[in-house]
């Protein structure tokens, strides 16, 4: 019964999620014909100036010369098409250039949030326990610090001490290119590679994480549930494995569904410190270049996948918290 | 039990399960007062039920948790004293020695269900835990035992009930929950924590019933913690007042009850409203008869099927299945109220109370019907419309602590109405400060802040924020529900005063029929939104026709007690 309704509501959500997407689309490309310049005269400056009627011959041949909304309607026919265009500038269709780099950023995300989410869950829990102890203080204080850092300090940090100085680890890249790893040796040479740029980019969400927690786990703690739980005779052990975690951890889900639309654009820099070929990367050459269709296609792709992070979140958040009914009444 | 306490001579139990000496719990440093419990010695004896009364910041809740030893330390922590079950003393009990008395030997009953109980877990775990805890029984024998605790305390289906969540019951069937939690051990002592106060009084009544009947079957010594005199009637052995932490009377029900012999508990059962209607001030005949409130065929529904996208719905079946059933919380009310009168509107919770008052004052917009307020059509007026009627229409909300705002000195939350109503800003302040000493505040309140006042205090302040503009009609919801039983007795003495002395007419909505019978000489009885009965409050007390009406005058606790001004009798509730 309630597994129907799970699978109904995501079927919903699904639905619904592609007015949302189109309107993204819609909204992006509007947004972009804000931005000065266009493929055409990028590339003409690159050839180091070209004459107007070539410029305009260029503009022809990218379609650029119809109107804004023609081009629109072309775009969004398209995209319905699952056609995300051709990218000029890098002589390839857009789809597979973006699928390229799409695991590069999966990878860094999937990796960050495993460690923010993981390590604020149990620095939190552990800070909140041993409240006011030299435990708490500790991570506490690790955690306003690691919160107050800006991001690419830290990733230009960790290179330096890391890479540089002590060379533990390689400074950019997202494998060995020379060494043709194969098999096993290649999955150890890129998790290696991996851990700069995974503690660059988790380092604040596993401190804003640390916080939540550790607030939420005393809160929880001081819930009359828990008292009665206490009253049982339940040890604390149990009273905080069984009874309290579960409740604290609803707050930090519905973070982490934020912090994922965040990741994205968090990756833009991490990705550009640590040369990591990942999506970030590509919108970020891709916006120089006045690549319009290449930059879209990124948008698109960005919105899809932080709408389907969101619906899995809310499933989450249905398997944790039983009072969520999904799909109207019982 | 009940047949021979009225003449035992001494205030301790003969044969005490549990026997506390010189209990003193020490505060905070930075609290009012460095101990909430201070030298306080009490027995229980074996299946007997001991009352302790006592209204907020009495320590009466502090005391029954740190039997438990459940305290919040280091804030709160045992002083000095022992608490002796059977004579071991549980004040210098170990950690361990501690869990196996919690649950196994001592069980407590908390105010708040629904709060006392864990969201995200099925009522049938939170149960097994305890079993799993103290007992090594198997799961399936586990399983049973729940069902079978479930069964005997009267909980419906309770094969089903055992994997529901919380929230899929109705508060009633969390409180048994809580009440099988504690019994599922069979403890030689259970401690409650005002159980039925967050409970309506039809279910109250099933509660205290099923409790002292499970106390005779089970043989288990109860400690009752309640601040409702009524209750102590219906239920209690015993009786232990507190005051500020401290016992100030200590005795067999029909002593405390009928012979108190403490100036505190005498003021407490002095301001329990009487259930005997009091009679109307100005004879019938000379009320005008026109009327000043004339509500017809009014309906509020909540709820109503999402419109959105309907062709979306019709294309795709799925998409509509969102929609919530809808809930008539008025239906078809028709009332006239009568310039100068007082009607008490009275129903459990989600009778419609509330939405009715709210529909009257503008601040629902009702669906169909009409309502006329001095002769304007109020259903369907626009939020500007409304305006110049505002200051016709006043309301004294529930809740005295956030119904004022925190940020706004108390002479401004006065004046506001009545300047946007056209008064001088000088006049409208000097006017509240006559409002102040006229609800027995200081005319210098007006410079202080909300939070520097008790809720007694911030009540009359809403009080008088509302007769500011001057109204016509009062509408006062659960004005006195938040309030202790000496405070409570206070405002409703003023707002009866009042009402006189403006010649106000009040709606005045509540679930507890003694305010009812206090303040209003009419009464409309509610149930799911529709009027059930109306009349005067004498004749319906006398004499009520409707089968629900019948219910809710029999479930008061303790009316017997009130009604022939003596406890001697076992009491039996119906």
């Amino acid at each position: 019964m309630r597994g129907m309704r799970l699978v109904r509501f995501i079927l919903t959500r699904l639905l619904q999620a592609i007015p949302v997407v189109l309107g993204v689309v819609v909204l992006n490309f509007l947004l972009l014909q804000l931005a000065p310049g266009d493929a055409a005269t990028v590339l003409a400056g690159e050839a180091g100036g070209a004459p107007p009627e070539y410029v305009e011959q260029l503009r022809a041949r990218f379609g650029l010369d119809k109107p804004v909304l023609v081009q629109l309607g072309l775009y969004l026919k398209n995209i319905v098409l699952l056609d995300l265009g051709f990218s000029f500038r890098n002589n390839a269709p857009v789809l597979e250039l973006i699928l390229g780099r799409l695991w590069p950023t999966l990878l860094l995300m999937g990796a960050t949030l495993v460690i923010s989410v993981g390590g604020g869950v149990i620095l939190g829990v552990v800070a909140a326990l041993g409240v006011r102890t030299w435990r708490d203080h500790l991570i506490s204080i690790a955690a306003v610090i690691a919160y107050a850092t800006p991001l690419f300090w830290i990733g230009l940090m960790l290179i330096l001490v890391f890479s540089i100085r002590l060379n533990w680890f390689p400074t950019s890249g997202m494998e060995d290119v020379v060494a043709f790893h194969e098999g096993w040796a290649r999955v150890v040479d890129i998790a290696h590679h991996l851990v700069l740029p995974t503690i660059t980019l988790s380092l604040f969400y596993l401190a804003l994480y640390t916080r939540l927690m550790r607030a939420t786990v005393l809160e929880q703690r001081g819930a009359e549930y828990a008292t009665t739980a206490r009253a049982k005779g339940l040890t604390e052990r149990a009273i905080t494995l069984r009874h309290v975690l579960r409740n604290a951890l609803l707050p930090v889900v519905t973070m982490a569904g934020v912090q994922v639309g965040a990741l994205l654009g968090g990756s833009v820099v991490v990705e550009t410190v640590f040369a990591w070929p990942g999506l970030g990367q590509l919108a970020y050459q891709s916006l120089f270049a006045r690549d319009f269709n290449l930059l879209l296609g990124i948008f698109f792709l960005s919105a899809c996948l932080v709408v389907i992070v969101n619906i899995i979140v809310d499933v989450i958040y249905v398997l944790l918290d039983p009072r969520i009914r999904v799909g109207g009444q019982s | 039990m009940t047949g021979s306490f009225i003449e035992a001579p001494v205030a301790g139990a003969t044969d005490p399960v549990l026997e506390i000496r010189d209990l003193s719990v020490a505060l905070p440093p930075w609290a009012d007062r460095p101990l909430a419990v201070k030298s306080l010695s009490l027995t229980v004896g074996r299946g007997e039920t001991l009352c302790v009364v006592g209204e907020s910041g009495s320590g009466k809740s502090v005391m029954a948790r740190s039997i438990l030893r459940i305290l919040p330390e280091p804030q709160l922590r045992i002083a000095s004293g022992q608490i002796l079950l059977d004579g071991e003393d549980l004040a210098q009990a170990e950690a361990r020695r501690m869990r196996q008395i919690r649950g196994g030997q001592i069980a407590m009953v908390f105010q708040e269900p629904m709060v006392s109980l864990n969201p995200l877990m099925t009522v049938g775990r939170q149960i097994d835990e305890i079993l799993e805890v103290h007992t090594d029984w198997r799961k399936a024998e586990r399983r049973r035992r729940v069902i079978a605790t479930f069964d005997d305390v009267r909980l419906p289906d309770p094969k089903s009930i055992v994997d529901a969540y919380p929230h899929e019951l109705s508060g009633g069937q969390r409180q048994r929950v809580m009440i099988a939690m504690s019994l599922v051990l069979e403890p030689k002592l259970i401690v409650a924590d005002e159980p039925t106060t967050a409970l309506d009084v039809t279910t109250e009544a099933q509660v205290l019933t099923l409790l002292k009947d499970l106390q005779t079957k089970h043989g288990t010594a109860l400690m009752f913690i309640t601040h409702n005199f009524g209750v102590v009637a219906e239920i209690a052995d015993r009786v232990a007042v507190m005051r500020f932490g401290e016992l100030v009377e200590y005795g067999t029900v029909g002593e405390v009850l009928n012979r108190p012999q403490h100036p505190y508990t005498k003021a407490l059962i002095d301001a329990v409203p009487s259930l005997v209607p009091r009679k109307r001030p100005v004879p019938a005949a000379d009320l005008p008869a026109e009327p000043i409130l004339t509500v017809r065929g009014l309906e509020k529904t909540f709820g109503r099927p999402s419109v959105g996208l309907p062709w979306l719905t019709r294309l795709l079946p799925l998409m509509g299945q969102g929609r919530r059933a809808a809930v008539k919380a008025v239906n078809k009310v028709d009332l006239d109220i009568r310039r100068g009168s007082a009607v008490a509107l009275v129903g459990e919770s989600g009778s419609g109370k509330s939405t009715l008052a709210r529909c009257l004052i503008g601040l629902e917009q009702a669906d169909a019907g009409s309502a006329l307020v001095g002769g304007n059509e109020i259903v369907g007026m626009s939020r500007s419309a409304w305006r110049p009627l505002r200051s016709r229409v006043q309301m004294v909300f529930q809740d005295p602590f956030a119904s004022l705002n925190p940020r706004t000195r108390v002479g401004d939350i006065i004046a506001r109405g009545a300047i946007l109503q056209g008064q001088s800003p000088d006049a409208a302040m000097a006017q509240a400060q006559q409002l102040l000493e006229l609800v027995g505040l200081e005319a210098k309140a007006a410079d202080r802040y909300p939070h520097e006042f008790s809720g007694g205090q911030r009540q009359r302040i809403g009080i008088a924020r509302a007769l500011a503009v001057k109204p016509d009609i009062l509408i006062a919801d659960e004005p006195v529900s938040a309030l202790d039983v000496s405070v409570q007795k206070q405002v409703l003495d003023l707002l009866d005063d009042l009402r006189r002395q403006f010649g106000l007419t009040m709606l005045f909505i509540t679930h507890d029929l003694r305010v009812a019978a206090h303040v209003c000489e009419e009464i409309v009885v509610l149930k799911s939104g529709a009027i059930v009965e109306r009349g005067m409050t004498a004749d319906i007390f006398a004499n009520p026709q409707h089968e629900y009406t019948r219910t809710l005058l029999s479930s008061v606790p303790g009316r017997n007690w009130q009604l022939t001004g003596r406890r001697d009798q076992p009491q039996t509730i119906t």
